[in-house]
């Protein structure tokens, strides 16, 4: 099987998507003669030409108003965001305008647009710049979040996330992008809504998702050499729709729950899993859940610092070992 | 309640109200046969009396929520609406009866939104700030200022991508035009020389604050700015509205040149039914308007002068439409609500068309 990196991954569904449907479009700052902010694009303006990879002025709002707007004629915009913290400026077209159309028009309209971008601390960038939103975005009926981990999931994911009729929004990782990793060649598509167990365990189940996933992978590994502990490990990949079911069976196994995720505590995310996992698995469970969050701080510049404020292995562990005693 | 100045109650022409205007001598206003000048009359009627009679629905709590009334605005839509081709498309803001009328929307379904039932156009879940109708180009009705704007402009982007003659309306308020998502709508149109007009449509306020109070400088000449074409037209003159939009409608169809058009109109209501007018301007403006200004009065003027139309066909119009006004209402009040498992429908494609849905997972949460 072909080793690429995440970032490849994600050209080649682009590429592959761009060829199979005329009217996918790709649009964002930098996307086309730069080759892409983080080079993701690289390669695609030269193979499609400019009517298929628009650069855009520093416009969001615009321009993806534009292809929510573009999407209810049958375009099927896929829109980079440089940095997912830069929904903000484009809140109402994104959460008001692209979430709430089909069903303010009684389901006359659907709106089939991809908004994909990296969504991550971790690069010193601070605290404008390291937003991870999915949980803002998933809070809202009408919308699709998509949070891959590795370079085949990131390929099968986007591949469904552009043929999907409703707006989904792909958070990638700036951090992970140079991450290399088997993809099965042809025609590869992950459904949306499809959690994955990356380890299997017998002694607790670490749920979580994106970047956080490869943090709880080597704390996994330092759980068993170390203290003969089997965790297993669940990368839910899209957080709505919500596999809930592999996590619940899971735990129905383990017993002892600890979510692990790249966001501020309050709202976040494993919030909501947490919520589910006690209303729909509270007699599998022999410990309360529990969790480790980015420490609930603006994003801190400091480069050291912020490794800290974030997830990181050794933080996984403390916590995975607080579950068990 | 004072009884407005009505076409039936008018047995002759108002001397102050003009009854021919330059604009009667455009080509596109020429070329209108005698049946098509009475449909334009007759639909400006039509939305005034089904406005007058969703008012009435609204104090007798049939209507919740907000409603913004276009009475003094009808022109505008049925100019602009009326010049709509194959391939040109309609978005506008929340206050939207008049769009959805002019481009041949059934009353039933408007009214049946309004109050909310499952009947309605949008099955009682977006009420009177979104109306849609897809297969008459026409896409809403949307609540918040101006973000309707880079919509618009999409619309047109995704008309110039496929090759397609056509253009894309973008109405606006003069609320509206200081917005940033419409700077951005701006910018995007005339760089990529996008096929969209952008209508502002200009009555005199947004909510209680005045053109003078809100915004630097004349509305479309900010069009300059972004080297785009603009114009200004009367609201108050269907003739008028034609002539100008006409121009700008074939700019940007055949030309792919976007343009900024401002329409001079007024509202007789204020800006919602909840808004009490009474601390932005004065009854006697309002009268004034009314008195010299009324589309529908200055159209009839003209109509009458042209011959094309008299006291009884005048009488019919109205009446008609009155009547389907109030049929309007009698099928919304006998119109069955949506229910609650009605809610959660209409959220997803996927969901809405289980066999074809890809996703697993849960897409609902309790």
């Amino acid at each position: 099987m072909p080793v690429i990196t995440y970032r490849e991954a994600i050209r080649h569904a682009l590429a592959e998507e761009l060829e199979r449907d005329a009217n996918v479009v790709v649009l964002g700052e930098e996307v086309a003669q730069f080759n892409g902010a983080y080079k993701v694009t690289e390669g695609l303006l030269a193979k499609f030409g400019p009517k298929r990879i628009v650069d855009t002025p520093i416009s969001e709002a615009g321009f993806i108003g534009m292809g929510v707007g573009a999407s209810l004629l049958g375009i099927r915009p896929v829109m980079e965001l440089m940095f997912w913290s830069f929904y903000s400026v484009a809140f109402d077209q994104i959460l008001n305008n692209a979430a709430n159309v089909r069903y303010m028009s009684g389901g006359l309209i659907n709106c089939p647009i991809v908004i994909r971008g990296p969504a991550n601390g971790g690069t010193n960038v601070g605290a404008t710049h390291s937003h991870t939103p999915e949980n803002v975005l998933a809070n809202h009926p009408g919308v699709k979040v998509v949070v891959p981990s590795t370079a085949a999931d990131a390929k099968g994911l986007l591949k469904s996330a552009i043929r999907d009729n409703d707006p989904v929004f792909f958070l990638e990782n700036t951090i992970l992008y140079g991450d290399k990793g088997e993809v099965p060649e042809g025609e590869h598509l992950i459904p949306l809504g499809l959690a994955d167990v990356k380890r299997a365990g017998t002694d607790l189940t670490i749920v979580t998702y994106g970047r956080s996933v490869l943090h709880s992978l080597a704390a996994a590994d330092l759980l068993q050499k170390e203290h003969d502990i089997s965790a297993e490990v669940v990368d839910l990949r899209t957080i709505r729709p919500l596999d809930i079911d592999t996590v619940l069976q899971s735990v129905a196994k383990t017993h002892r729950v600890l979510i692990v995720e790249e966001q501020k505590p309050f709202a976040s995310v494993g919030s909501q899993l947490a919520f589910m996992i006690q209303r729909e698995g509270f007699d599998d469970l022999d410990a309360p859940i529990h969790r480790l969050t980015t420490v609930d701080a603006p994003a801190i510049y400091s480069p050291p610092v912020e490794i800290e404020q974030l997830p990181n292995p050794q933080r996984v562990l403390k916590a995975a070992l607080e579950l068990m005693t | 309640m004072t009884k407005k100045p009505s076409a039936t109650a008018d047995k002759k022409a108002d001397d102050s109200v003009p009854s021919a205007s330059p604009s009667s001598r455009a080509a596109i206003n020429q070329q209108l046969g005698k049946e098509a000048r009475i449909d334009l009359f007759r639909t400006m009627m039509r939305i005034r009396r089904f406005e007058e009679r969703s008012l009435r629905a609204y104090q007798a709590k049939k209507i919740g929520g907000f409603l913004h009334l276009y009475i003094g605005q009808e022109a505008v839509a049925v100019g602009c609406c009326s010049l709509m081709g194959k391939h040109d498309h309609v978005i506008t803001a929340y206050r939207d009866h008049g769009h959805a009328i002019a481009v041949g929307m059934g009353v039933n379904e408007l009214m049946a939104e309004l109050y909310g039932k499952a009947t309605g156009c949008s099955k009682g879940k977006g009420g009177s700030m979104h109306y849609f109708a897809p297969d008459r180009n026409f896409w809403g009705g949307h609540g918040i200022v101006g973000g309707q704007i880079p919509l618009g402009t999409g619309l047109a982007y995704a008309l110039k991508y496929k090759g397609l003659k056509g253009a894309a309306m973008a109405f606006m308020g003069d609320g509206a035009v200081n917005q940033g998502a419409v700077h951005e709508a701006y910018n995007l149109a005339s760089l990529w020389q996008l096929p969209v007009v952008f209508v502002i449509e200009n009555n005199g306020y947004s909510m209680g604050t005045s053109q003078e109070r809100s915004s630097a400088g004349d509305l479309a000449k900010r069009a300059e700015g972004y080297n785009m074409a603009w114009g200004t037209c009367d609201g108050h003159d269907v003739y008028d509205v034609r002539a100008v939009m006409d121009k700008f409608l074939r700019l940007a169809r055949e030309e792919s040149k976007p343009a900024v058009v401002e329409v001079r109109t007024y509202r007789y209501r204020g800006h919602s039914v909840a808004d009490p007018d009474n601390t932005y301007r004065a009854k006697s403006e309002i009268e004034e308007y009314r008195r010299t200004k009324d589309p529908i009065q200055v159209f009839q003027n003209t109509l009458v002068a042209e011959g094309v139309l008299d006291d009884a066909l005048i009488g019919q119009i109205d009446q008609a439409a009155r009547a389907e006004a109030d049929a309007a209402a009698d099928f919304a009040e006998a119109s069955p609500f949506p229910t609650p498992d009605d809610i959660q429908k209409d959220v997803y494609w996927e969901a809405d068309h289980p066999s074809e849905r890809k996703s697993q997972g849960r897409l609902f949460f309790d």
